[in-house]
């Protein structure tokens, strides 16, 4: 994990030169959930399963696997709520808090 | 063996560029380092040697492109001045703090305004905080034997920061003299391919460069710049070592003329400082008056020990400034020898000139009296006239 | 700085001093010395008066200001004369050399009380005569390598020839007219 080698108590002399990244994506270590004030709850009896949640999340935290969406990435959705907005069959609610 | 030719400044630089042979170029045009690009690319037409040039639209593109190439592992240079350069800020601090071993021919002329084209270092001098090497040149042969070393000192692993090599515009730029060049087989040689260990086009090795970095590491990071800069003293006089045992001609980070035994010196950088050679050597020819000179090569880093050393045993100083830094008080190499002066402890009456601004000629009889002035002074202790004003018309 | 020539040339943009210096400073470079040659740059115009400079020297030359005390100016254009003073610092013992269709009588007058050695050649004649067309410039840059004794005359002309055959690779027939302009105006210029 990038975070192991540099993170903010690292002194200077461990900082990369040019503050440069030598791994990729390396964002998934930074868990943005954290930020969430109101979270996202899917119900999975109402979800045909059409995906349009999907392509609309900005922070790619709808899973899919073999065609089918799965549960959110609690570690990275922000709770923005786009994907409550797009859902065509009320299938996701907003809920206050985490 | 060295092959004797006369050649303009523009033209010794477009020559190292075709003996060391970039990967890539971008660059757009500007008086009065237009012709650098020109020859490159006629170079480049006539097959005589093998660099991606990029026509840009302008020099914020032209920086920009540099950059990136350097930053895919190419071995990359532009060339600018003054407006140009002006256009390039924002880059100039990203190539820096990025750590792109970078080249750039800066040709110095005035910043407008209003608007000249002539030679004065407010260009460079106001990027002299921007984190670029920079080295200045009195000649065409020392532009051209400057840019030889920009390379192995921008791209040595522990300085990997961009390098100006800068030369006086017209003076030097447009000036035909005699120049001994270095074979291109012994160029190549002494530059050597540029083998980076982390470039954006390795497969192998994903990578960011220029991330966002927040308040809890953007000081760490200037600070390993500052190292970074550091380390590129040792490295400057390495490569300067191995330069004059290819060539036999000696580089520093200044060079002292008449300096061991002087009693009033001045401080100078660029082209201007053969002018002041040849007032030193008719005062001591005709006055037997112990006057030298110290002429800067590396203003970044600043050789602030080594400078303050050189003038211990000097008893009055004159610092020449090419370029104003509107403190109201002096300019910007003046400020940084006072204060390598005043950490040194050294006794010496200081006094700082501005000179040849915008282009205004400065002449042998011109620094004849600059020294009559220091020894005025020293004899006097009384600073009338701190910071002064060369060759300006007054009522 | 003893041994050095300073010369001073005065031309309008587009008739070539300037390119004349720096032809100079080649063939004196060819011929083992140190040299200068520079222009001084203002508004590029064409027809607008420039000055382009000159230093041959046995030895290097650090000196990079102007030149205020030439020991020879050059005069491309006659019509200059009345509008600029081109015998400014001009040594007592130098020379002046001015292109011109008139007779020495009729441009003294207008040098400002120059003591010195002046010489007139009619560059433009040299130039049509030998070459077809008025360049003044190979008659003037001969002239000054006359005058001013800075480089034999034979290792000039050899120099000359040499520079003119890579230059005119493409239309040899040029470059006898060149070699002879050379020659005429060693022969002209007149004191």
């Amino acid at each position: 994990m990038i975070s192991d080698k540099i993170n903010e108590k690292s002194p200077w002399q461990d900082i990369t030169e040019g503050n440069k990244i030598f791994e990729a994506a390396t964002s998934k270590e930074f868990c943005t959930g954290e930020w969430r004030t109101s979270t996202p709850v899917w119900d999975k009896e109402k979800c045909r399963q059409c995906l349009l949640c999907t392509p609309a999340c900005p922070d790619s935290s709808i899973p899919v696997k073999d065609k089918m969406r799965e549960e959110f990435d609690y570690d990275h959705c922000k709770g923005c709520g786009i994907c409550a907005k797009v859902c065509p069959f009320d299938a996701i609610t907003m809920k206050e808090g985490k | 063996m060295a092959v004797r030719e006369r050649l303009s400044g523009n033209e010794a630089v477009a020559y190292a560029i075709k003996q060391i042979e970039p990967d890539v170029m971008p660059a757009f045009p500007i008086t009065p380092s237009t012709e650098i690009p020109q020859y490159v690319a006629s170079y480049i037409a006539n097959g005589e040697m093998d660099t991606e040039f990029i026509p840009v639209e302008s020099e914020h593109s032209a920086m920009s492109a540099t950059l990136g190439a350097c930053a895919a592992g190419a071995r990359a240079l532009t060339a600018t001045s003054s407006c140009g350069m002006a256009l390039m800020w924002e880059e100039l601090y990203v190539a820096a703090s990025d750590r792109l071993p970078i080249v750039m021919a800066l040709v110095n002329r005035a910043l407008s305004g209003p608007i000249n084209i002539n030679a004065d270092h407010s260009d460079s001098m106001g990027a002299r905080d921007s984190g670029w090497i920079q080295i200045y040149a009195e000649s065409n042969q020392e532009v051209y034997d400057n840019f030889l070393q920009a390379f192995p000192i921008a791209e040595h692993k522990d300085v990997m920061l961009p390098v100006m090599i800068c030369q006086d515009g017209f003076i030097t730029s447009h000036g035909v003299e005699n120049i001994l060049l270095v074979e291109t087989d012994s160029v190549k040689e002494f530059v050597g391919e540029r083998n980076p260990e982390h470039y954006l086009l390795n497969a192998k090795e994903p990578m960011a460069v220029g991330p966002y970095a927040v308040s809890n590491y953007y000081m760490e990071t200037k600070r390993g710049q500052r190292e970074a800069m550091k380390n590129a003293r040792k490295v400057i006089l390495e490569v300067a070592d191995r330069f004059e045992k290819m060539t036999g001609r000696r580089y520093g980070f200044f060079e002292e003329y008449c300096l061991e035994d002087a009693e009033y010196a001045i401080v100078i950088i660029g082209s201007a400082a053969g002018t002041c050679k040849a007032a030193v050597d008719k005062i001591r020819k005709e006055t037997g008056k112990k006057v030298g000179l110290l002429k800067i090569r590396i203003f970044r880093p600043f050789p602030e020990e080594e400078i303050a050393a050189a003038l211990a045993h000097v008893k009055a100083i004159a610092v020449l400034d090419r370029s104003e830094m509107f403190a109201a008080t002096g300019g910007p190499l003046g400020a940084e020898v006072q204060a390598a002066l005043y950490r040194a402890k050294a006794g010496a009456d200081v006094v700082n000139y501005f000179y040849g601004l915008g282009g205004r000629d400065i002449t042998v009889e011109d620094f004849e009296q600059v020294y009559g002035k220091l020894e005025k002074l020293s004899s006097e202790h009384e600073i009338t006239d701190m910071y002064e004003y060369i060759g300006l018309r007054k009522e | 700085m003893d041994n050095t020539i300073e010369i001073r040339w005065h031309g309008r943009g587009g008739q070539g001093a300037k390119t004349a210096a720096l032809l100079l400073a080649d063939v004196a470079f060819k011929t083992g010395k140190y040299v200068q040659g520079f222009p001084e740059y203002g508004p590029e115009r064409m027809g607008a008066p420039i000055t382009a400079y000159n230093r041959i020297s046995e030895a290097p030359v650090t000196i990079h200001s102007n030149i205020y005390y030439p020991d020879l100016v050059a005069v491309v254009d006659d019509s200059l004369l009345e509008s600029i003073d081109v015998t400014h610092g001009l040594k007592k013992e130098g020379a002046l050399i001015i292109n011109t269709e008139k007779k020495k009588e009729e441009i003294l007058p207008l040098l400002g009380g120059f003591q010195g050695a002046v010489y007139t050649l009619d560059a433009k004649a040299i130039s049509i005569k030998a070459l077809g067309k008025n360049y003044p410039n190979s008659p003037m840059l001969a002239a000054v390598v006359a005058v001013s004794g800075v480089m034999d005359q034979k290792d000039f002309l050899r120099e000359m020839q040499a520079s003119f055959a890579h230059k005119f690779a493409k239309k040899p027939e040029v470059i006898d007219g060149n070699m002879r302009a050379l020659e005429l105006a060693f022969a002209e210029v007149a004191r």
